[in-house]
């Protein structure tokens, strides 16, 4: 019994100075961000990689949960012959939940993993090290763009997300089951609130951006210079990133109170 | 200076002389490359003091530290290129950031130093599509085009083919000579030190010694003139035949 509560104190206090160093380690980026030098050649390059390259990805993938939805929800308001509230469920569905978390966790999985990787890779080629040797501060030019960029990319990725799943409801809703169009767009705009649905849901995106940004760069940033360390970064990133992401999604809704 | 419970130096005490080169040898293991990190301040050892220039690395805040090391550059083994960027962009990175000059500025500078290397035409490549020897030579023209008065050189000769050994031989000695910069050379190359070394800091298990590498060379501590002792390839090779027959 003393054993198992040694054990658990061991690892509580592990875990809470590695919050600790992740804390000053995004005080680092912010401090990089704000201050000059601006290196906004940089930052425009990171948001292409992170945002553009995630783009067509987060808009198929949009699509395709708008379809299902669509045909889901088509499908079972109609037996309580609601049918005409589709445009409603799917709308507030993609937009208070399912456009910020999937378009994270998809994001986390493509660029996520991407940008530890790069950093692991660039720690165990010494190119850090070569950095500092220069007087360049790692953090600055190599952490700080991918880091940002995230943030800055992840709510538009999750507004395309959202419009091309609404899109894809209509497509099935409309075209597929013979549904009014006015109907589904009307009881769609009607359910909409811009503060709770829409601003709630671009909070979530920041949020959930940032989380991604600095779970990758510092898992990166602090890996073992070793080939297994990359991997071990790669996918800590993946699994610690999409863990954090759903447990937040729980106190943001719970905390922004979304109306019902 | 220890990595979790391994020791890889205890007191340790040596010296460089400004504007020589100094070849660092030792086994695998004994803490070369460790001690020029510790040098270049990127790793902080659990005591001592390490006096670059009159300024103690060891007590220096990250800030200080990039003061102290705009006066140093590093040849690191592998290059250390940021492989993303072409050749030309990497050498020109330290004097964009430090806002040295224009565009057309650091063009020119950036060309003439790839040029003292003997690298004309690599400027539009990525690191990753150099050979080693090309690749050690726009690390090395990196390292320099800041006219560091100290240049770190971590096994610059590893991997070559005899040509390529011979020419970085030759832009370090060139570089020593030329600008006065003190080399500090880590390497396991004994044909290379004696050909480049004025000073020669031996790591040995729990102690060092340095001097001239005729002088060690010919030290009465077997354990000190045996480092230098390669013998004829031929009588090593002899040795070697003899060694598989009596076998195991």
């Amino acid at each position: 019994m003393t054993t198992f509560v040694r054990e658990v104190g061991f690892r509580s206090l592990g875990i809470l100075a590695q919050l600790g160093r992740m804390l000053l380690f995004a005080l680092a980026i912010g401090r990089a961000t704000l201050l000059p030098p601006y290196r906004l050649r940089r930052y425009l390059e990171e948001i292409h990689n992170l945002g553009v390259l995630s783009l067509v990805i987060v808009c198929i993938s949009g699509l395709a949960v708008g379809m299902v939805l669509g045909l889901q929800g088509y499908n079972t308001l109609v037996r309580f012959g609601a049918a005409g509230s589709l445009g409603a469920v799917v709308g507030l569905s993609l937009i208070r939940e399912l456009g910020p978390v999937l378009t994270a966790l998809l994001v986390i999985g493509r660029a996520g993993s991407a940008t530890a990787a790069e950093i692991a890779s660039m720690v165990t080629t010494e190119q850090l090290d070569g950095l500092r040797m220069m007087s360049i501060d790692p953090v600055g030019i190599v952490v700080s763009p991918k880091a940002t960029s995230m943030v800055v990319v992840m709510p538009m990725l999750c507004a395309m997300f959202i419009l091309f799943g609404i899109a894809g409801a209509y497509f099935v809703g409309v075209t597929l089951m013979g549904l009014d169009s006015g109907t589904f767009l009307s009881s769609l705009s009607s359910s909409i609130r811009f503060r709770d649905d829409i601003v709630g849901s671009m909070l979530k995106a920041l949020i959930f951006g940032s989380l991604a940004g600095l779970i990758a760069t510092f898992r990166g940033y602090t890996s073992a210079p070793t080939a297994a360390g990359v991997s071990a970064a790669t996918t800590s990133t993946v699994v610690i990133s999409s863990v954090a992401v759903l447990i937040c999604d729980y106190f943001v809704t719970a905390l922004w109170g979304f109306d019902i | 200076m220890a990595f979790d419970d391994r020791v890889v130096h205890r007191s340790l005490r040596c010296s460089f002389e400004r504007g020589r080169i100094s070849v660092i040898l030792g086994g695998s293991g004994s803490g070369k490359s460790t001690l020029l990190r510790l040098i270049g301040g990127l790793v902080r050892p659990d005591a001592g003091r390490i006096l670059v220039g009159g300024s103690d690395v060891t007590q220096l805040s990250d800030e200080r530290l990039f003061e102290v090391r705009s006066r140093i550059g590093m040849l690191f083994q592998h290059g250390a290129l940021l492989d993303s960027m072409t050749v030309f962009d990497n050498l020109a990175l330290p004097l964009r950031e430090r806002g040295l000059g224009s565009e057309i500025d650091i063009a020119s500078r950036v060309r003439e130093q790839l040029a003292s290397v003997g690298l004309d035409d690599v400027e539009a490549l990525l690191p990753g599509q150099l050979s080693g020897g090309m690749l050690r030579r726009a690390a090395l023209a990196r390292a320099m085009i800041l006219r560091p008065e100290i240049l770190l050189c971590d096994e610059p000769f590893s991997g070559l083919d005899p040509i390529s050994l011979r020419r970085i031989e030759a832009l370090l000695a060139g570089i020593n000579e030329r600008f006065g910069t003190t080399l500090l050379v880590v390497s396991h190359h004994i044909a290379s030190t004696f050909r480049l070394a004025d000073q020669v800091v031996l790591l040995l298990p729990g102690r060092s010694v340095s001097g001239p590498p005729g002088e060690l060379a010919a030290s009465a501590d077997r354990e000190v003139s045996g480092f230098f002792d390669e013998g004829s390839p031929l009588e090593y090779r002899r040795g070697l035949h003899e060694a598989a027959r009596v076998g195991p």
